[in-house]
């Protein structure tokens, strides 16, 4: 694809226009109030559909409410065993293939990441009941295994035919005495998206882990990692650069962590919350259980790393931590801005489109647009308004069926644990000086007048988008991979990393920059024609003839 | 140590399956559709199987996948997916407008008891099949079987389109069963030496082994055509390769179209291909090719060339149970011991075979129908093996155990080359003692000290 072929003047109206043609009416009218042209403005954001059931037959991106639940909250941890309770399949898709790491280095560490364990229902208990093969399964987990939790997940038929998995996991939890058993209600079709997934994952930390820990955690500057879930080694460069600050990081939710860590995730200062969609609500509810307020970060890209690392350092207000903070970023920058100028040339002016998650088609344009490469368009597979709009919103959010049926838990201070880490004065005096809690602006305002942000792409309308707007690199995830590759433009994994990684942090930012280069650089995209094909006119023979 | 916590003592579990030797029905139906040309495969249920089953089928192939859902929520599972399903047929023909739709269910849709039959009638009482198009269903229940099953379920609703014949074709249908794209292509290159009319299907060699040239087509230009399908019930007969995948198949098109079947084991290995070769002789009245004898003195000069190195070398190996069957009795022929053998689909009768397959192996011979993985690593453990074959979930036992691992089967999630070199016949034999050696040699060359380090072996 040469450059010559580029649609340099697009309307978005008409872009948006053409993806709506071919739908059925009713179709047709419901994609396009998820299909936005951008024209937010100083004050307002403009308004869009999300987090509303996907149209049976259209191919979409999204995966379901047991996926985010056990796939995307769970799965990264290690000494939790996670037992799946339904036929094979759900179990079987699970295992490994988010590219979750987890360092449980040395042999007395648990490590249960690479086990994928099912009651693998069979005929006779749906028609029965599932209630005694799962005890027995735990039993046999525990008897194997002997972990300090098995955290057990429903899926789709589980539901249909009622079996009572909290009622078994209490049993459980009281006969075994050291062993905290605890259920997820995470049915394939509760919800409308990996969303709901997330919440009663979430739920269910908070409610059967959190601030169960007997150890005082007495290190200087705690904090705890919201929404981050170590793909790739993300994880892994974050808590280097904290620990390099002299920053403690309590509890990663849920990126290689350890029961333990979620145990005492009450005891932070601080809850920083990278992924917000997938956990927003938990930053809340540490807030009013424990006093521990919550600020958004963003460790992609590395601007967003140093802007993050300040921010922390601003709520401790202690020049010690202020200093260390500079210090590090004085020391890592060179060779990221070293690399980033190498890949410049190449990379400026360059386009991309990212369809992922519910946050990081937001977090990863910090990257691209520090290698001068602009975003076209973008959106999210399963995020709420808010995500889109802002904070502001949540609101004047619809509580739909859907979402009705997710379990909202009441939180309230508690009694013993909760203690405000600061004062009233201390809190109105940053917030004065332009600190923000509890903030985000969302993905609209970041983005162009006239991008499209569109939600719950689908493989029709992406593959519309790329014919149309030929960016120089598409970012989604594994289903839309190849198609787009067929067209001939690169796509790059941003759910799994296809193999790359670690991306965040300073060290993440090098490793992107050089895998953009190689993508948007890669002779084999000149490739697509072969010679014949390219002047097929026989005009002249064959020298020998 | 990745799989640090598995004992090495058995002790016999009843309800806990860890990691297991095989997956849900529906992606198996997914992968048989795809080998029916035009088709756009479709998953009764919420909408997280479909992306699971694209997701694995994705990875595997490095193709694209394209299959659409129902997207259950709540109320459709309370209320029955018939208005889902009926709203995605017609959104389907509008959108994607492909030939055929071929609908399979899920462990939800088939709970709830919906009737595809009577959805699809209704369909096409309302006009949302277009004139000319094809819809067909097959039930498959993740509580049943294995994903085996389900490749099988749709396979049989695909002969069950099949028309009564009143004139012969003189075609003979093949069924490959759950093979690669390349294994399919293999197999209509040996008929052809053979000079037999053949119908295949499915077929999904053009399919997902396809091309990059800056085009994307959802429907490529593979696969076997729905008419082709339809006038299966014509042939003079059916060759169904694999018990498992394929009989039943084969079995429908003989009750309902009085087309004649013989089940055969998948053509892996020596004796399995001779005995489809011979078949197919049988079948075109005619002498073996020359080219194809040829093939096989081929394979039989690897064998005798390398004997020394398959020689009683034990081996663990895990998969579905047709491809099983032809591979044991590969490696049994090589003198090879193939000692610890797992299935994670359900059968008795694989147990037999197998046992029948390996009575002259001088080892105890540890196999499973409805195993685990880690069953077969605690196998393992006890009695180790020199070499492991299976799909790549087995990458963590070969690395905790040291031993040298070829990936064969599905999924195979990290590697390439399955979709492209064919496993079946002579020079899939020839493919598969290649890869034997290969790494045999290879971990030799790593492990002799110095002295011993050579160049010819
Ligand atoms: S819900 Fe059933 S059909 Fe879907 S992935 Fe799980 S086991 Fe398979
Ligand atoms: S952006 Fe999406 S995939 Fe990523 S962590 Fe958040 S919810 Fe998960």
């Amino acid at each position: 694809m040469g450059k010559a072929q580029k649609a340099v003047q697009w309307d978005p109206t008409d872009i948006k226009q053409k993806l709506l043609e071919k739908y059925p009416p009713k179709v047709a009218r419901k994609r396009a109030k998820q299909i936005l042209i951008n024209e937010a403005q100083e004050n307002t954001t403009p308004e869009i559909t999300a987090n509303v059931r996907t149209i049976p037959g259209i191919i979409t991106m999204r995966g379901c409410t047991y996926a985010g639940c056990k796939g995307v909250i769970m799965g990264p941890t290690s000494d939790i065993v996670n037992l799946v309770h339904g036929p094979i399949g759900c179990s079987f898709y699970a295992w490994l293939t988010r590219r979750n790491q987890s360092d449980a280095s040395g042999h007395e560490n648990a490590n249960f990441i690479n086990y994928c364990m099912s009651t693998d229902m069979q005929d006779s208990d749906i028609i029965f009941g599932g209630e005694k093969k799962l005890e027995l399964a735990i039993q046999e987990a525990y008897d194997t295994f002997h972990p300090k939790a098995i955290a057990i997940f429903a899926t789709c038929p589980v539901g249909l035919i009622g079996d009572d998995i909290h009622a078994v996991a209490r049993k459980m939890k009281e006969k075994f005495g050291d062993c905290n058993v605890f259920a997820f209600s995470c049915e394939g079709y509760k919800g409308v998206s990996q969303s709901a997934g997330h919440h009663i994952a979430n739920n269910q930390v908070f409610t059967h882990l959190v601030g169960k820990s007997e150890q005082e955690k007495t290190d200087k500057y705690k904090i705890n990692l919201l929404g981050e879930y170590n793909i790739g080694g993300d994880g892994f460069e974050i808590d280097r650069i904290l620990k390099k600050c002299g920053i403690t990081n309590i509890a990663t939710f849920s990126g290689n962590s350890t029961y333990d860590q979620f145990a005492s995730a009450n005891q932070a200062d601080l809850s920083c919350v990278m992924c917000h969609r997938s956990i927003n609500y938990v930053a809340d509810m540490l807030e009013t259980k424990y006093g521990i307020p919550w600020i958004k970060v963003n460790f992609i890209g590395a601007e967003a790393t140093a802007k993050s690392l300040r921010k922390i350092g601003a709520y401790f207000a202690d020049q010690e931590l202020v200093d260390k903070i500079e210090e590090v970023i004085a020391e890592e920058m060179p060779s990221v801005k070293a690399i980033c100028e190498d890949v410049l040339p190449r990379t400026t002016g360059k386009t991309a489109m990212l369809f992922v998650g519910g946050s990081r088609a937001h977090h990863y344009q910090e990257l691209f647009s520090e290698m001068g490469m602009k975003t076209l368009s973008a959106g999210y597979e399963f995020a709420h308004r808010d995500d889109y709009e802002g904070r502001e919103v949540i609101p004047n959010l619809k509580v739909d069926a859907d979402s009705r049926n997710i379990e909202e838990i009441e939180v309230s201070a508690d009694p013993e644990l909760f203690k405000p880490r600061k004062s009233e004065e201390e809190l109105k005096a940053l917030e004065k000086s332009g600190f923000e809690f509890k903030e985000y602006e969302g993905l609209i305002p970041d983005m162009d007048k006239d991008t499209l942000i569109i939600d719950d792409l689908n493989q029709y309308e992406a593959e519309k988008l790329v014919e149309l707007l030929k960016p120089d690199i598409f970012c989604a995830g594994i289903k839309e991979k190849f198609s787009i590759q067929k067209l001939g433009i690169p796509m790059k994994q941003l759910h799994s990393y296809d193999s790359g990684g670690p991306y965040a942090g300073f060290k993440g930012a090098i490793n992107f920059y050089q895998e953009i280069d190689r993508l948007v650089t890669s002779k084999v995209w000149s490739y697509m024609k072969a010679p014949w094909e390219e002047n097929p006119e026989l005009s002249a023979t064959y020298v020998w003839e | 140590m990745l799989l640090r916590h598995t004992p090495k003592e058995v002790t016999e579990r009843k309800a806990l399956t860890i990691n297991p030797a095989k997956t849900c029905q529906p992606i198996g139906a997914m992968y048989a559709a795809l080998g029916i040309k035009g088709c756009l495969p479709h998953s009764h249920g919420s909408q997280g199987c479909c992306a699971y089953h694209r997701s694995t089928l994705t990875r595997h192939y490095k193709e694209p996948i394209s299959a659409a859902t129902s997207s259950f929520t709540e109320g459709a599972s309370v209320f029955g997916g018939q208005a889902n399903l009926l709203q995605a047929i017609n959104n389907i023909f509008t959108v994607y407008e492909p030939e055929v739709i071929a609908v399979h269910t899920t462990c939800l849709s088939e709970t709830i008891g919906d009737d595809l039959p009577q959805i699809f009638d209704k369909a096409i009482k309302e006009k949302k099949v277009p004139e000319g198009k094809t819809v067909l269903g097959a039930p498959t229940p993740s509580y049943v079987g294995s994903h085996v099953t389900g490749f099988s379920n749709m396979v049989k609703a695909m002969a069950a389109l099949a028309r009564k014949s009143e004139n012969r074709n003189g075609k003979v249908n093949i069924i490959p069963g759950w093979v690669e794209p390349c294994d399919m292509e293999e197999i209509k290159r040996l008929a052809a030496m053979m000079d037999v009319k053949i119908n295949m299907f499915p077929d999904t060699s053009g399919v997902l082994n396809g091309p990059l040239n800056g085009e994307y087509h959802m429907f490529p230009d593979g696969g076997t055509p729905i008419e082709d399908i339809k006038s299966s019930g014509d042939a003079s007969g059916t060759l169904a390769l694999g018990e498992w995948c394929s009989a039943d198949a084969a079995r429908t098109l003989d009750s309902k179209c009085k087309v004649p079947c013989s089940v055969l084991d998948m053509p892996f290995g020596l004796q399995a291909t001779d005995r489809f070769i011979d078949a197919l002789r049988k079948i075109a009245g005619t002498s073996v090719a020359e080219e194809v004898s040829a093939e096989r003195g081929q394979l039989v000069d690897m064998i005798s060339d390398m004997h020394q190195y398959f020689y009683h070398k034990k081996v663990a190996i895990f998969g579905d149970p047709d491809q099983l069957i032809s591979m044991v009795e590969f490696l049994v022929a090589i003198d090879m011991c193939p000692i610890h053998i797992v299935t994670g689909t359900p059968g008795k009768k694989f147990e037999r075979r197998i046992k029948e397959i390996t009575k002259d192996v001088p080892y105890e011979v540890n196999v499973k129908a409805a195993g685990d993985m880690f069953l077969l690593h605690q196998w393992i453990k006890n009695e180790p093996v020199d070499l492991l074959i299976g799909n790549t979930y087995g990458k963590y036992m070969a690395r905790d155990e040291d031993i040298p691992f070829i990936r064969w089967g599905f999924p195979i999630l990290d590697r390439q080359g399955h979709q492209y070199f064919p496993t079946v016949g002579y020079k899939g034999g020839i493919r598969m003692l290649e890869k034997i050696l290969g790494v045999l040699l290879d971990r030799m060359d790593r492990d002799n000290p110095e002295e011993k380090f050579e160049l010819v072996y």
